[in-house]
């Protein structure tokens, strides 16, 4: 089990390795969109500090580190542009993955690990390095909040993974993903927490967000985590949420996975 | 010229027929639509939950500076917004069949693909406009109004030029990824804020060096009926159309070096 882990993983790294010049402009691209969103959010710093209040919680430095690792983990939980399965679904390859020894969610998800993993090696790293040379960025001060981040981060992989996987299995009914696909694009970008913290909302609204969808499990959660905006008490609750969610959508997977091979059956495919 | 024209029409109505055709994803793309520009407005609206002004100016301030540009960008999506699936032309070799027939490439291209889809988002953020104007207690006058039909028009072509620009790129290197668009799309987001919010340099970069700065900012300030907090001169604000005639020749020039230097990738 571990070595097949091993293998699907270290094919999902290679095939994005291949992939250079894209790692490139997508690492541009996401700094291009770091710089103009971090001048912002320290616009929001400043004019909030100068009533005597910080910006929900953060501070400007903190702030920055939010900007800039979350543009960071936007190729790390890839938010976007994951479309294997519903391509897979449409093309009829997907019956392929039926006769394999895998199951097809484990296969697909070993996969986006090994992906993640050369993610955090090139995406990641860059606009963090970046954004800590051209402004003052916050760097976390207990040692325990670099794990808890690395773990948070993992378990956003695997809610993003699910939540991919999810919208892409709409396929099998809808055929079209298009629709869906825009649906996620902004949900994920509204709700993740990319276009701006969660925080910022009222806490009705937060906790709606946090409790009835896995939107802020996705770059909130490690952001949060990272920045260190609250105790650590907070940050295991954060990591508890998350691995709730991860969970629930893993086994949402496998029950849709079913009910759609049972579809294909009887559709003779 | 007439016949040429007529040609074109032709192939617009086509595309316009085809799209229609399929109700379902039509309807359902105009939502997207919808819900795309929606979430811009909303990150504007959260950010100002914090704080009462950003750059000196008040949110609805900021609307009237981030409808201008809204209305401007969806004009020229709708317009040449296609122009971004190059990438797909050239790989494709659709780019070849183009440059043989006997009519302009940019043309047939532009035709190839209309939006109508995107009509929703033009019409979205003209409403935008209408109520920023009016929560933002703007009185019209003729200069006003006269800067209010002017400045989403230079706007448009201002865009389309960008637009055009950078989709050039797919001429000599056709895995460009997203690379292009981080200069339009990074425009359109410099343009929904004021100005004073950047930084220094990445003012000087974006609303000076590109341009992006007569785009909403400045034009925004006469409909506004306030002074820049820069300290920029009053003329400035009326450069726009002139701004968008220069980025439009550039594109032009950036476009046909690109048709000439063009080689096809064999498929």
């Amino acid at each position: 089990m571990a070595a097949l882990i091993r293998t699907l993983g270290a094919s999902g790294f290679r095939r994005f390795a291949t992939y250079r010049q894209a790692t490139v402009a997508a690492t541009v691209t996401n700094s291009v969109f770091g710089l103009l969103r971090t001048y912002v959010m320290l616009a929001v710093s400043a004019a909030a500090t100068a009533t005597g209040a910080a910006a929900a919680g953060y501070s400007g430095e903190q702030l920055v580190l939010y900007v800039w690792a979350g543009q960071g983990l936007i190729g790390v939980v890839m938010l976007w542009g994951w479309t294997d399965l519903a391509d897979r679904i449409r093309s009829g390859d997907v019956v392929i993955d039926l006769l394999r020894p895998v199951d097809p969610v484990f296969a697909f998800l070993a996969a986006d690990l090994g992906r993640a993993l050369y993610a955090v090696l090139t995406r990641f790293a860059v606009p963090i390095v970046t954004g800590a040379l051209i402004f003052d960025m916050y760097l976390p001060r207990r040692p325990a909040t670099y794990p808890l981040f690395l773990l948070s981060a993992l378990l956003a992989t695997v809610v993003s993974f699910a939540c991919r996987f999810l919208a892409n299995a709409t396929c099998y009914w809808l055929l079209d993903y298009r629709g869906v696909g825009m649906a996620w694009a902004v949900f994920s970008g509204l709700c993740g927490g990319l276009f701006f913290p969660i925080r910022f909302l009222p806490d009705w609204a937060a906790a709606l967000l946090w409790f009835g969808t896995p939107g802020p499990s996705l770059l909130q959660a490690p952001l949060d985590v990272l920045t260190e905006r609250d105790g650590w008490a907070v940050q295991l609750g954060i990591l508890g949420i998350q691995a709730a969610w991860a969970v629930l959508l893993l086994w949402l997977c496998r029950v849709v996975q079913r009910r759609a091979e049972r579809r294909l059956v009887v559709q003779g495919g | 010229m007439a016949e040429r024209l007529r040609i074109y029409r032709e192939l617009v109505r086509a595309q316009v027929r085809g799209q229609a055709s399929y109700r379902l994803s039509f309807a359902l793309d105009l939502l997207g639509n919808l819900l795309f520009f929606g979430s811009d407005l909303i990150a504007v609206l959260v950010v100002f939950r914090q704080v009462p002004a950003l750059g000196g100016f008040s949110l609805r301030e900021t609307l009237v500076v981030f409808g201008l540009a809204a209305t401007g960008f969806a004009l020229a999506d709708l317009a040449v917004g296609n122009i971004e699936r190059m990438k797909m032309y050239v790989r494709t070799g659709l780019l070849d069949a183009v440059l043989i027939r006997p009519l302009g490439v940019l043309g047939q291209l532009l035709a190839l693909d209309v939006g109508v889809r995107r009509i929703g988002r033009v019409v979205y953020s003209m409403l935008l406009l209408v109520v920023a104007l009016d929560a933002a207690d703007v009185r019209l006058t003729p200069v006003r109004v006269l800067m209010l039909v002017l400045t989403p028009l230079s706007a448009a072509v201002f865009f389309c030029a960008f637009f055009v620009a950078t989709s050039t790129v797919a001429f000599w290197w056709v895995e460009s990824g997203e690379l292009s668009n981080s200069l339009t799309y990074g425009g359109r987001d410099f343009t929904s804020y004021p100005m004073p919010v950047y930084g220094t340099w990445l003012r000087r970069f974006f609303g000076f060096a590109l341009g992006f700065g007569f785009v909403s900012y400045y034009p925004s300030l006469v409909v506004l009926g306030r002074a820049d907090p820069l300290g920029a001169p009053a003329w400035l604000s009326w450069s726009g159309p002139a701004v968008a005639a220069l980025a439009a020749t550039v594109a032009w020039l950036i476009w046909r070096t690109g048709v000439r230097h063009y080689r096809s990738t064999g498929s």
